[in-house]
């Protein structure tokens, strides 16, 4: 199998871009964590290096130091050329529990009617399909998921909502995801999940890494409450299966 | 204890910044302008990552209930304490029950206070700097107590410094960000000839540029962003992202502000013009 190149760019004087072909596919993000996973094992030393991957891209920052571009940017590519088949992290598939409840699921009808869907059929395609989380960013555990199927792909809101729920599940375009706080928003909301993705109260605030999948199931409104409570109480564990074990 | 009397408009708890969560989405956060603090840390002989207040536009009234030590640096905001005026860039000594308030803005927007060995708000995720959802909010509130170290021997080695001011600076260093070759010659011929202004969109995620670029059609996918990105909408509008900006984005990164621009952007307000220069 050919391996892609990479190439990379000073981003100011603490920071340096690895970008591969622009180009959404596992085999891309999966060279990628196991570039970013190689460096921060073998080459990087020390707590103060960075690293944040989305699609085609890995951002290596130091927050202490400035890097030299020219001799850095070699190195990176040398340590690249020698990673072999490094093992990636442990990556998971979560499954998220979602309540398709018309309350929650406020622009179901819309979609329905547009995407000429039956409701049903549109919640099934959405829990049938696996999702790939391509990068963790806008807020804070908010997930840039892959996969969604053709015949879901709808242009965003054309006004944008002031405020969307906390744990809203949407759609648009070619991406789906779940808001993880109460914020403005353009996608078209087709429910709740019960499970923050994003927790203060944790020592580890947000369960899912990027390089990491998601499925949502469907729930009823009566286990959603359930649920929100066992997330309340702290005793609610995310549902999660390792893969490329 | 610190107890904020009034809050002013916008005075909340910064230290360097909170690293190693952007990967999950959190912005760095920390000071906006980190040369005005390193001073006024250095002056209390503090560490360089203790927590100061970051005051903007108009300052808060705050009631110490220690005795202890503090610096002010930044804008230049009419301190006084107990009724009498006092500087920047001087230690002061502070007894219980002393009452430290704000006036007239007189020049840049956002001043330190920084006290011997730092505030010191709960700790989360390596930083006491806030940032909500990770602090219950994004400012103090009226009646709000910041806890801080007690100190009962302080002896200053120096007691005040003389500032060059960078607060009246408008030329901001810039390297080329990533996208940077996509600008055209007219678009590059005004990016640094012409002066731009600060929008009313401005605050610790970002500030807006009011002038435009030509716009663009050039598409990338979501790509990491730094405090002092400057993003390039299609429809020409620059966004220069600042620290609490989001860690990620998909408009093209065009420059990157130097450490020091980002100080000095950080002192500009509404209206205020800038220009840029590559280093």
């Amino acid at each position: 199998m050919e391996i892609p190149q990479i190439r990379t760019k000073p981003f100011g004087v603490h920071a340096v871009l690895v970008e591969w072909p622009v180009e959404v596919s596992e085999l891309i993000l999966n060279k990628i964590l196991q570039f970013e996973s190689f460096l921060k094992i073998q080459c990087l030393e020390g707590a103060n290096w960075e690293y944040v991957s989305a699609y085609n891209s890995l951002l290596v920052v130091n927050t202490k130091m400035t890097i030299d571009y020219v001799s850095f940017s070699k190195e990176l590519q040398h340590w690249y050329a020698s990673m072999g088949e490094a093992k990636p992290y442990k990556r998971y598939l979560w499954r998220l529990p979602v309540s398709y409840d018309p309350g929650f699921g406020i622009d179901l009808d819309d979609i329905s009617v547009q995407l000429k869907i039956e409701i049903s059929e549109l919640i099934r395609l959405h829990t049938s399909h696996v999702y790939t989380i391509y990068g963790i960013g806008f807020l804070p555990g908010f997930m840039y998921l892959g996969g969604l199927p053709e015949v879901l792909e709808i242009s965003r809101k054309a006004t944008p909502r002031l405020k969307v729920e906390k744990g809203a599940v949407g759609i648009a375009g070619k991406q789906t995801g779940v808001y993880p706080q109460e914020s403005p928003g353009g996608w078209n909301i087709v429910g709740n999940c019960p499970v923050p993705i994003f927790d203060a109260t944790k020592k580890e605030p947000c369960f899912v890494s990027v390089g990491d999948q998601i499925q949502f199931y469907k729930v009823s409104r009566a286990k959603y409450d359930l649920h929100k409570i066992e997330v309340e109480v702290g005793i609610y564990q995310p549902e999660k299966i390792q893969i490329d074990a | 204890m610190l107890k904020i009397l009034k809050s002013g408009f916008y005075t909340s708890v910064q230290d360097l910044g909170r690293f190693h969560y952007r990967n999950k989405g959190v912005p760095v956060s920390g000071v906006m302008d980190e040369l005005s603090v390193f001073k006024a840390n250095a002056l209390l002989e503090n560490e360089i990552t203790d927590a100061v207040l970051e005051i903007t536009m108009t300052g808060p009234t705050l009631f110490f209930q220690e005795e202890t030590h503090i610096v002010l640096s930044g804008a230049e905001m009419s301190a006084t304490l107990n009724n009498l005026p006092i500087v920047n860039y001087k230690v002061y000594q502070i007894d219980i029950g002393d009452i430290l308030s704000y006036g007239k803005l007189e020049a840049g927007f956002r001043g330190y206070l920084a006290i011997k060995s730092g505030f010191r708000p709960k700790v989360m995720y390596g930083s006491s700097s806030f940032f909500k959802p990770i602090t219950y909010g994004n400012r103090l509130m009226d009646g709000d107590m910041v806890p801080f170290k007690y100190k009962e021997i302080f002896k200053p080695k120096i007691s005040e410094i003389k500032v060059d001011s960078f607060l009246g600076e408008t030329i901001l260093k810039v390297h080329k960000a990533p996208e940077f070759d996509m600008l055209t010659e007219i678009q590059l011929q005004v990016l640094f000839s012409k002066d731009f202004t600060v929008a009313k969109e401005n605050n610790r995620m970002a500030y807006q540029l009011n002038e435009m670029l030509e716009g663009h059609s050039h598409s990338m996918l979501t790509s990491a962003t730094l405090p002092g990105t400057v993003q390039f909408t299609p429809a020409g509008k620059l966004i220069i992202l600042m620290k609490d900006g989001q860690t990620t984005g998909g408009y093209p990164r065009i420059l990157q502000l130097t450490d020091k621009a980002i100080a000095i952007l950080a002192q500009k307000r509404q209206g205020a013009t800038i220009c840029f220069k590559l280093v």
